[in-house]
């Protein structure tokens, strides 16, 4: 719409009894808690969440001996799929999770309440960032069991601290895509933004097999930045110098899409 | 000082025009019905006020500052739609959560109590009834102590007992100084709590007074006659139509609006009209405000 903007008169002072809204931080906190909450009283969700990247560690690297029995090979695939299960995660949280909640009369309601779009856009990557630490878990737990991927306490931590930070730009998208399309439109096209991304981003294959014009094309993917960052974390790899800036990059450009998104949005479109 | 002010706003979706240059004003204290069928546009006009939707043209004014500011909406209270609670979280959980976002709540157990939903607090929203959900949608409406609140079809489809249960509490809190702007299809919601009437048709402001004037307005009887003369200007005839071609004698099908009946005929006798097939039939509050939001019979064309 391209149309005149609705207010023009100059912005008048609240008057004494309209006082302050509740600080951001609360806000935050509060969305935080009710996500969350509903997130779990709906267990298949948080089971599936927790379950799939575990299950296709099983499948996929432990039978593979050449894999499986390198601990730097096999950390490197569990960073791979660890990131694709978190990336995966928040794509479909937030791009398919955000349109559904959209088409929900709740959501206009929530809207109207005194709070600006960051409280909800900050739980919501809390949110994320909790299920993803969930589905890590048994990730972590079946490669040190059935795999040589080797990490100290300290990569461990770093590792986490790293996948978390790059599934922010993700989050973010997942959101974009969430506040700008329709349940049924957010599928498809979360799923054809995902499978290029991760495997151009080597997270089903190392990028050591790419040919030199696609490693050089990966390099620029939110995807392999995050995954070169994560093997640092995890094996003291060096990654790429320009991998923090690709991804804090990307990082900046999804947060504005997600913002442009949410503000655009005007719940349910009617024609 | 007033507490909503919509100013020549205009909406469309895509080709259909929702509102159509709307102004209303409500000032403190009013409790104001917007009445009109399906599609009328009050659920547009309700989403500008309460900050989701900007207008295409035109200015929406909240509490004096822009609806969409998160700050002007803290003294404003909606009702979200029964269908729409969240059905896995507990009606304490979402009173809670709705609380959590003003500055001074009411709290949440003396909320459960006023609307009589302290036994059903601990059950999941999607476990309530009908008649529960809406309780627990006007309750939220009310629990950030909102100066005004907009309420949205509040009671369709309750029993006559849940209805009058809500109708107290919305008299309530308009008792105590608060602001309603209330929508319904249903005259008689109206008629029972609201002070002022707006009519809404097609996107437009079709009458905009005090429920009496809107009454005496809608209450009358209709006398059908055919006759030759044109009696639209005979005193008590508030308006006349013509409800079928002119026959070969001259003479035509007439309906006339009258707040008497009775005196109109006795004085169509006395003077000696040359009518036939008179027939009377109340205007019945349904019947006249159809008539009042039919596009083809502008109020505005009724001589008053």
């Amino acid at each position: 719409m391209t149309t005149a903007r609705s207010t023009t008169r100059p912005p008048v002072p609240p008057s004494g009894t309209t006082g302050t809204t509740v600080s951001p931080v609360r806000l935050a906190w509060l969305h935080l808690r009710y996500q969350f909450l509903e997130t779990v009283r709906v267990p298949i969700a948080v089971i599936g969440n927790a379950v799939f990247p575990s299950l296709a560690m099983l499948f996929f690297v432990v039978p593979q001996s050449e894999v499986a029995g390198d601990p730097q090979i096999a950390t490197m695939a569990v960073a791979g799929l660890g990131l694709f299960a978190v990336c995966s995660a928040s794509l479909f949280t937030y791009g398919l999770g955000v349109a559904e909640d959209r088409a929900l009369p709740f959501d206009p309601f929530l809207r109207s309440l005194p709070a600006g779009p960051g409280p909800r856009l900050v739980a919501r990557v809390g949110n994320g960032a909790a299920f993803a630490l969930i589905g890590l878990i048994p990730l972590i737990v079946v490669a040190w069991l059935f795999t040589a991927a080797a990490v100290t306490t300290v990569q461990l931590v770093a590792g986490v601290g790293m996948i978390l930070a790059a599934s922010v730009p993700f989050v973010l998208l997942g959101m974009g895509v969430g506040y700008s399309l329709t349940a049924k439109a957010a599928l498809p096209v979360v799923q054809v933004i995902l499978f290029p991304l991760a495997f151009a981003g080597g997270l089903f294959l190392p990028p050591v097999m790419f040919p030199y014009w696609m490693d050089t094309l990966s390099q620029a993917t939110p995807t392999r930045a995050g995954r070169d960052l994560l093997v640092q974390a995890l094996t003291g790899a060096e990654a790429n110098p320009w991998a923090w800036p690709v991804l804090l990059g990307w990082t900046v450009l999804f947060a504005a899409l997600a913002v442009w998104a949410y503000r655009r949005d005007e719940g349910r479109r009617f024609r | 000082m007033s507490v909503i002010e919509v100013d020549g706003v205009t909406r469309r979706f895509g080709e259909v025009v929702a509102l159509d240059d709307v102004s209303l004003d409500v000032g403190a204290g009013e409790l104001v019905g917007l009445l009109g069928p399906n599609g009328a546009g009050k659920s547009t006009l309700l989403s500008l006020i309460s900050g989701q939707r900007r207008p295409d043209v035109g200015t929406v004014r909240l509490m004096g500052g822009d609806p969409r500011d998160a700050p002007s909406r803290i003294s404003l209270g909606i009702t979200p739609q029964e269908t729409g609670l969240p059905a896995t979280l507990k009606v304490r959980e979402v009173v809670d959560f709705v609380a959590g976002h003003f500055p001074r709540p009411v709290p949440t157990g003396e909320l459960l109590d006023q609307f009589g939903l302290t036994e059903m607090a601990r059950k999941q929203t999607g476990a309530l009834s009908g008649g529960q959900k809406r309780r627990l949608a006007v309750a939220l409406s009310l629990v950030g102590n909102p100066r005004v609140v907009l309420l949205d079809e509040p009671t369709t489809g309750l029993d006559v007992g849940a209805r009058q249960a809500l109708w107290d509490a919305i008299r309530r809190y308009h008792a105590g100084g608060g602001t309603v702007l209330l929508t319904s299809h249903y005259l008689e919601e109206v008629q029972a709590l609201a002070e002022r009437v707006v009519v809404i048709d097609h996107g437009v402001v079709r009458a905009d007074d005090s429920l009496d004037a809107i009454l005496r307005r809608v209450a009358l009887r209709r006398v059908v006659l055919t006759v030759k003369d044109d009696l639209s200007a005979w005193p008590g005839v508030v308006r006349v139509e013509q409800v079928g071609v002119t026959g070969a004698d001259g003479a035509t099908r007439q309906e006339l609006f009258t707040p008497d009946a009775d005196a109109l005929v006795r004085d169509l006798v006395r003077a000696d009209v040359d009518f036939r097939d008179l027939e009377i039939r109340g205007a019945s509050l349904e019947e006249a405000f159809a008539e009042m939001v039919a596009a083809e019979s502008p109020l505005e064309g009724a001589t008053r």
